[in-house]
């Protein structure tokens, strides 16, 4: 394949609970921070692609495309969003990509957005559980917690992983989070007080849980062959890959591993023309640590079930040989759904480009990043590159 | 100078322990008391509403004051659980402590500050003249619904400022107000419980508003925290207030003393009053006291006030908030749940 496709520029709003701002304040917020990043003009800008899951039900605002043109004064061009659950982001992500490999784009602006603590925790529970299957799952109260609970507790017999296991996730991703100016909790948290933590669905607690976050993450991309008119230091997109699996969890022959993550990271590799150990840093989608532990394993970092010894061992500490989720994850970055997939990307092109200061990991090459939607049910892998 | 001439409170002897309330909903008690800083909170008698709770305190008040209630002029008391949607509790208090008919009345609302928004209406009311003694309650039987956070902290009280310009205890040196409109918390007519906006009651509502308005009057007076022997901010919990000190850089110790709400729980209308009432109880004259009352919706009310002599001579004569604390009677889940009617059953 000749064509190429680069990102210039990318923008993130803080993530948390952001009171006193709109949908709208934080997806432009960070499309700007993305566009003044990228140094391009609006009227260089030909299409725009927003991932949200259910801004209609948190906040009574759908056509966000129109919306995210029409108030970032970028006149008429073509917007939409773009819907795949807690990988919304990813597959906008993977849209723009795909639209300017086919050559009908040129420049895109790439938003990743949500905006969940305007409606209240029960009402913010149920939104996110319309991702799972809802006739079969979310309306008899498996709720995501409930869902991962089975998934941990089955990792646990049948792997030995432990819940110390999964607390050292958070503890690993909220001490990286503390680097990350963006993140909605910067400050390190003990084991002892996320093994103490509030139980949720057992064996998950509170903080082995990511937070109700609101946020916003914008990317620029490009064709490679423009990309050096913007920008010195462009990153390139290496591959991207998508795969399904059943909504329900009930539906699979093993609820330990994500099919959609081992196919769609093992076919993004292979167009990439690498292997993981290539890859020097990864955003892995941790919804709850458990998921964390288990796509590790999935990817091939290590052995199915070892991804529990892994986080022990300091294997995926940023200083170790696959640092995950150097910006802090979804746990400690917060998870806006529809924004996750696209901050993702922007630490990774700030780690490529040797941006990202302090959580900076050293000679990033090549980069990778898993965004899931529901219990795996779909899975977006991106290779990034220099 | 318009000063408080006199105060009394109220705080009815039915206690429930936090750990009781978790026991039914299947929380970690002692982990729920810490995390609060709720251990106990007042439950009312089942002949108990914010009329007598009002009434009980107001009597306090007159004759701490050694004044002849007659030469009160106006009454208003704030309360969000007043007993009658229309219908004054005023006019009870006011019949009750002999002052009717020469006078003026009005309930007042404003969640848990509407207490010391009525001290505001009548410190103009006295310094205008139009009055000489005005009588500003702060009183509620508050409401938590069953199972919500708030069950754990609702409580009841009152407590009685009256103000006027003779013979003060202490001197109100300066009052202001941050108001916005701001939605955390709220009841609709007939509703039986308030609702609540979780989460969002916290920064953007009661630490912006508190915050806010306390360091505005403090920038008005040209004073630090340094200036003041006492802090006291209203206490949803025991959380709020502490972590509000932190916030402005009170030290712990001038704080301590306004934090009742480990013993008796949030007293809504009453919460910051009876705060300043502990404190009053056993401040030294000259002391300086800093008050910011909050009530949702949202709005804070801040105060300088300073202790005068006159204070010594008045106290023994009327319980202190630390007598009504330590008299108290324990009640279980299932009698707390009758007499706050919440058996269904029963109506």
């Amino acid at each position: 394949m000749g064509k190429r496709v680069a990102i210039i520029g990318v923008g993130m709003s803080k993530f948390g609970e952001l009171w006193d701002k709109s949908l709208a304040d934080i997806s432009l917020e960070a499309g700007m921070y993305a566009i003044f990043d990228a140094q391009v003009k609006g009227k260089d800008i030909d299409g725009l692609i927003i991932g949200n899951m259910s801004a209609g039900r948190f906040t009574g605002q759908e056509h966000l495309g129109a919306q995210a043109a029409d108030w970032g004064g970028l006149g008429n061009l073509p917007a939409y969003s773009v819907e795949a659950a807690c990988a919304s982001g990813g597959a906008a992500v993977r849209q723009a990509y795909m639209a300017i490999l086919s050559g009908e784009h040129d420049v895109m602006l790439v938003l990743g957005t949500e905006k969940m603590s305007d409606v209240n925790q029960s009402m913010a529970m149920d939104t996110i559980s319309v991702a799972s299957d809802w006739e079969w799952e979310g309306m008899f109260g498996a709720t995501f917690p409930a869902l991962y609970a089975f998934m941990a507790r089955r990792h646990m017999m049948e792997y030995g992983t432990t819940e110390e296991q999964l607390s050292m996730v958070t503890v690993k991703n909220h001490k990286n989070a503390a680097h990350n100016p963006w993140a909605q909790f910067q400050s390190p948290v003990p084991l002892e007080v996320v093994m103490k933590s509030g139980l949720l669905a057992d064996p998950i607690r509170v903080l082995h849980s990511s937070p109700i976050s609101d946020g916003a993450a914008g990317l620029v991309m490009c064709s490679a062959e423009r990309a050096k008119e913007f920008t010195d230091t462009p990153v390139y997109v290496e591959s991207s890959k998508q795969a399904g699996d059943t909504l329900a969890l009930h539906d699979r022959a093993d609820i330990c591993s994500m099919s959609a993550v081992v196919s769609s990271s093992r076919s993004a590799l292979k167009e990439a023309g690498l292997t993981i150990k290539d890859i020097d840093v990864f955003e892995l989608h941790d919804s709850f640590t458990i998921s964390e532990i288990i796509i590790t394993e999935d990817i091939g970092i290590v052995k199915k079930g070892e991804g529990g010894k892994a986080v022990e061992e300091g294997l995926t500490e940023i200083d170790g040989k696959f640092p995950v989720n150097v910006s802090g994850g979804l746990k400690a970055r917060g998870h806006p759904i529809g924004a996750t997939g696209v901050a993702q990307i922007v630490e990774l092109a700030l780690q490529l480009r040797g941006d990202a200061e302090k959580r900076q990991v050293d000679g990033v090459e090549k980069a990778m990043s898993v965004n899931i939607g529901g219990t795996g049910a779909t899975s977006i892998v991106h290779i990034l590159g220099r | 100078m318009v000063g408080i001439i006199g105060y009394g409170v109220y705080i009815p002897r039915y206690r429930i322990k936090t750990e009781k309330i978790a026991a039914v909903w299947g929380e970690d008690g002692e982990n729920m008391a810490k995390g609060l800083g709720v251990f106990e909170k007042s439950v009312p008698g089942p002949d108990e509403d914010v009329a007598t709770i009002s009434v009980e305190a107001a009597r306090n008040a007159v004759k701490r004051a050694q004044i002849d209630p007659t030469d009160i002029g106006a009454i208003y008391v704030g309360s969000e659980s007043h007993p009658y949607a229309v219908k004054p509790t005023g006019t009870m208090v006011a019949e009750a402590i002999g002052c009717a008919p020469h006078m003026t009345c009005a309930d007042l609302e404003f969640a848990c500050k509407a207490g010391t928004a009525a001290i505001q209406v009548c410190m103009g009311l006295v310094k205008s003249n139009m009055i000489e003694i005005g009588l500003a309650i702060g009183s509620d039987t508050a409401q938590g619904r069953p199972g919500d956070a708030l069950e754990y902290s609702a409580a009841a009280g009152g407590v009685a400022v009256l103000l006027g310009k003779k013979n003060a205890v202490a001197t109100i040196e300066h009052t202001s107000s941050f108001t916005t409109d701001t939605p955390d918390f709220w009841r609709r007519e007939g509703q039986a419980f308030p609702s609540h906006g979780a989460r969002f009651t916290g920064e953007p509502a009661y630490f912006r508003h508190v915050g806010e308005g306390a360091r505005a009057l403090l920038e008005k007076t040209n004073t630090t925290v340094d200036d003041y022997d006492y802090f006291v901010f209203h206490s949803p919990n025991g959380k709020f207030p502490v972590a509000m000190g932190r916030q402005l850089g009170v030290p712990k110790e001038k704080l301590e003393d306004s934090l009742v709400v480990r013993q008796i729980g949030n007293t809504y209308s009453a919460s910051a009053m009876m705060g300043l009432a502990n404190v009053l109880d056993i401040a030294d004259p000259g002391s300086k006291i800093f008050m910011t009352a909050y009530g949702s919706g949202a709005g804070s009310d801040s105060f300088v006030i300073r202790v005068e002599d006159e204070i010594v001579k008045r106290r023994g004569e009327v319980p202190t908030v630390q007598d009504y604390i330590e008299r108290k009677t324990y009640v279980n889940y299932a009698t707390y749940a009758k007499f706050r009617r919440k058996i269904k059953a029963l109506g």
